[in-house]
């Protein structure tokens, strides 16, 4: 294994102190005491036209400042979902439409001096509603009557299959097709033809979604907000409003978890348009109901996966038919569909009739969004249970039928070129893989030979082992860009400016630790900021694991720069000394031959108060884009315990054993992990977006929308593979999201185990298990 | 109406509306680190220690607080450190949002706990959630702090 002296070490975050300790350092800390108050009207109906709407009244409210509705602001379609630009994404959102397209839209902005005042002024706002028939089922919106789209001014950047009148956002047919599939699945000797579903799920960071704006001593309208990604926040502003980006100023200061959530503008437009309107700071904190009914949830999935191998387990065929809810608009629609097929696809390589397609459709419910998983984590449930299926079919032992099909380094899959996210995709091959050794050692660890499938361990009580595996990406090949700029101060430290967004996972740490690394200094000597669009480089923000892959790769090269300028610049102040000569180790420069030496502290010095004619300020930068995106690999095996008698079910432990190249930082991969496969496991448990029969939102809050908490999971074992890719930064992959993918899968797995009964819908409730064990006993 | 609030051994004078909570009073005070995470008393990210004990300062009236010892983490100053240097030692700070008032909640833990197993620590937290973490490194470094092996 590699030695390096700054990455591959567990240093504490370098926020983590001042963060636990208090420090102002969130959105809303940050917003002036004398900003607005930023409230919004939202829709009771799942689907209307607002007839008239009449504020006058709700005016006159002492204290209000600004009333805005879908008349007063530009009429100008984007969205919202803060990708690369030409987005993938339909362009199908205003800041205010005079149609609502779900339970919660926004109807009107309303600003005033403190919370009471506009909640005062809300109920005097007057709207009369024409009323539709709401498109709640997604299996039933292709042709519905309804048709939630019927704006003339729609549209796509790039064609992506996108019928507004049979209300499809985007489909994906006749395309991703290798072999001949229909005829196989005749041919082969042993196959699975099931449905599989996936829920929503909400992202549920513990800070709302919060933005305020302030106009700036240069009249440009200036933003801090909770984002993942400034510069596209940046740019769907300016958008919006029709203002040129020049104009606009996003800040993005310590953010409270996103997982996704903040990859999307919400509150930005109206405290942007409030601001711009009254010119005075406003600010828009939302409320945790808010957060669940009216930003973004994980996208509903539907699968029909079909399987065929011969009676050995050789997989010949892999189908995957998908219909996706994208909600009320269409943002990542068309990406978290794609993922779905482009991160599943390629881990069973050995079959060779391959096809993926299928639609992605509107409904009258909360629109779906970025999440953590991305559409890999539907999918994964899906084709993992299948192949728990497969191997029930073919009497074989699920690990032996996984080794069998898995990719392995050095292979490649054809997928990786035909699929990309949004359009075509780039060939790779795994310069790193090791999930055969993570399949084997997570057998080990979890004791699978010993526990598989079940053991009976008292009349109404059940052990049972379940797995899964699972592959993502680092970053989207040549589109994710990030950027590095190192600046060298007196007193021999640098800054480190990233336009990559530390959301809390640590990539501030990671990326001064990547940085060091390269200059040859202890990371103490860095000091980062990001993010700024004003002051910092471009990023396409944290999303899509691409932070330390893609970020991390600039900041190594900004530091291979830097520390060229740094020997650069102290072979002349050792005079006589060629560049090539010089040895810089612990903050020194010296020669090899011996002789003089000077510290970085008084190179910096020189640089920047002594060396006459010779004085500079020392920039240096770093951009990467790459054609790789190398994937992380995990197994996954869990052990549950069941009670047969109630149906409930116990997580014991949960093992991971993950291949994401060199952790940069240890302890921080590990927490990234840990804490993907907790929130994998409450999809698979617990977490359900629940709605009315007329399309309200029922669990949108935190009593019933559960979340895990720390007694609900006995034990969580993370160990990672050795492993090293050439294309990473000191040979990192990303980890960000593996950890999520798995846990449905796993755990649905392990029922079946134990009880025989397979749930092909998440939550695994006990209802459903409870279910499925009488059916089984009544078919006796 | 006029309240008078003990704040880490500060008196702060304050003008409320009866219905105000604390969480939304000590806030506009300025002890930031008590935030606001979900409105209904599950998230646990608004927890104080009023007299000692840890309390939901959204689901608790600001006038009722006159007369209390009401402690934030800035409160507690320098006694916070072992366990944020716990915590930050596995990593398992994150995001952060959840972590001032983990780390109050943690230090009450330890006054009240005579024998601290895993079981108790992790029944004593249960209000406290985390998104972020998976809990497992937090309780690393938390029963480093409680002495539980």
């Amino acid at each position: 294994m590699m030695k390096f002296k700054e990455v591959n070490h567990s240093i504490p975050k370098v926020d983590g102190r001042g963060l636990l300790k208090g420090a102002s350092a969130y959105t809303d800390d940050l917003a002036v005491d004398s900003a607005l108050i930023v409230k919004l009207l939202r829709s009771p109906y799942a689907f209307a036209k607002i007839k008239s709407i009449d504020i006058k009244k709700a005016l006159k409210t002492e204290g209000i400042e600004c009333i805005l509705t879908y008349k007063d602001v530009p009429r100008i379609p984007i969205t919202r979902a803060g990708q690369s630009y030409p987005e993938p994404s339909p362009k199908d959102k205003f800041i205010l439409d005079n149609y609502v397209r779900y339970v919660g839209d926004e109807v009107a902005i309303i600003a005033g001096t403190t919370e009471k005042v506009v909640d005062d002024a809300m109920k005097l706002i007057g709207v009369d509603y024409e009323i539709f028939e709401p498109v709640l089922d997604f299996e039933k919106a292709i042709g519905h009557k309804s048709i939630i789209h019927p704006e003339k001014e729609i549209y796509t950047m790039f064609p992506m299959g996108l019928d507004a009148k049979n209300n499809i956002a985007c489909s994906y047919m006749d395309t991703m097709i290798v072999g001949d599939v229909d005829k196989q699945m005749k041919e082969s000797e042993v196959t699975v033809e099931q449905r599989y579903f996936t829920n929503a799920q909400q992202q549920v960071p513990l800070e709302p979604h919060t933005s305020t704006a302030f106009i700036d001593v240069q009249g440009r309208l200036n933003i801090i907000t909770s984002t993942q990604n400034p510069y596209h926040t940046r740019r769907i502003i300016g958008e919006a409003l029709g203002k040129p980006q020049r104009d606009i100023r996003v800040y993005k200061p310590r953010i409270g978890g996103g997982f996704g959530a903040k990859q999307q503008v919400h509150n930005d437009l109206f405290t942007a348009i409030v601001t711009l309107k009254t010119g005075k700071p406003s600010k828009c904190f939302y409320t945790r109901q808010e957060v669940q009914e009216n930003t973004f949830t994980r996208h509903e999935m539907r699968f029909d996966i079909r399987l065929g191998a011969d009676k050995k387990g050789n997989l010949e065929v892999f189908d995957m038919q998908l219909l996706s809810n994208t909600g009320a608009y269409g943002e990542h629609a068309l990406t978290t569909f794609m993922v779905a097929g482009s991160k599943l696809l390629p881990m069973y390589n050995k079959a060779k009739h391959l096809r993926f397609e299928g639609k992605v459709v509107y409904t009258n419910r909360c629109p779906a969004g970025a999440y953590r998983g991305y559409g890999a984590l539907q999918a994964n449930f899906a084709v993992e249970s299948a192949m728990r299926e497969l191997a029930e079919k073919l009497n074989m032992d699920p690990t032996e039928l996984r080794l069998k099909n898995c990719i392995k380094e050095g292979e490649t899959s054809p997928v990786f070129s035909v699929m990309g996210e949004g359009g075509e995709g780039i060939a790779q091959v795994m310069e790193s893989c090791k999930l055969d050794y993570c399949i084997k050692r997570g057998r080990e660890l979890i004791g699978w030979k010993k526990k598989y499938p079940s053991k009976q361990i008292a009349p109404n009580k059940i052990r049972s082992v379940g797995t899964a595996i699972a592959m993502q990406g680092s970053g989207i090949p040549l589109l994710d860009m990030g950027a590095a700029v190192l600046k060298l101060n007196d007193g021999g430290f640098f800054n480190l400016l990233m336009g990559a967004t530390d959301l809390g996972t640590g990539s501030d740490t990671v990326l001064s630790q990547i940085a060091a690394e390269a200059i040859g200094v202890p990371v103490n000597r860095i000091v980062i900021t990001s993010s700024d669009t004003d002051t910092t480089p471009f990023d396409v923000g944290a999303y899509a694991s691409s932070t330390t892959f893609v970020s991390g790769n600039a900041a190594r090269k900004a530091g291979l720069n830097m520390r060229a300028l740094l020997i650069e610049e102290a072979a002349k102040a050792l005079k006589a000394v060629h560049k090539d000569d010089i040895i810089f180790e612990d903050c020194t420069f010296k020669s090899k031959f011996g002789g003089e030496s000077i510290t970085l502290e008084e190179l910096s010095q020189g640089l920047y108060h002594t060396f006459g004619t010779d004085m500079k300020q020392l920039i240096a930068s770093g951009s990467n884009t790459s054609p790789k995106s190398p994937p992380p690999f995990m197994s996954a095996f869990v052990e549950i315990e069941i009670d047969t008698e109630t149906g409930q079910i116990n997580i014991l432990e949960y093992v991971a054993v993950v291949d994401c190249g060199t952790t940069i930082n240890p302890n921080l991969a590990r927490i990234q992990v840990e804490g993907g496969i907790l929130q994998g496991i409450g999809m698979a448990m617990w977490e359900d977006v629940r709605y009315s029969k007329d399309g309200k939102m029922l669990s949108n809050n935190l009593m019933n929308y559960k979340i895990p908490n720390r007694k609900d999971v006995k034990k969580i074992t993370v160990e990672f593979a050795e492993s090293y890719d050439p294309a990473g930064p000191y040979g990192a992959k990303s980890v960000g999201e593996i950890g999520i993918d798995t846990p449905l899968a796993a755990i649905a797995n392990a029922i079946y185990n134990a009880v025989g009964v397979r749930i092909r819908s998440v939550p695994l409730t006990p209802e459903k298990i409870l279910t499925g064990i009488l059916e089984k006993d009544s078919t006796k | 109406m006029k309240l008078k609030l003990n704040i880490n051994n500060k008196f702060y004078n304050t003008n409320i509306d009866g219905d105000e909570s604390l969480l939304d009073i000590l806030r506009k005070i300025g002890f930031k680190s008590v935030k606001k995470g979900c409105d209904t008393g599950v998230c646990g990210v608004c927890s104080v220690l009023i007299n000692g004990k840890p309390t939901l300062s959204c689901q608790f009236l600001a006038a009722r607080a006159q007369g209390a010892k009401i402690t934030t983490v800035e409160g507690l100053g320098k006694k916070a450190d072992k366990i944020v240097d716990l915590i930050v030692s596995e990593g398992a700070d994150q995001c952060g949002y959840c972590g001032p008032s983990l780390v109050l909640t943690t230090y009450a833990m330890k006054k009240e706990l005579k024998d601290p197993t895993v079981e108790k620590i992790n029944h004593y937290l249960t209000g406290n959630l985390c998104r972020c973490s998976g809990y497992e490194g937090q309780l690393r470094g938390i029963k480093k702090y409680m002495g539980v092996k």
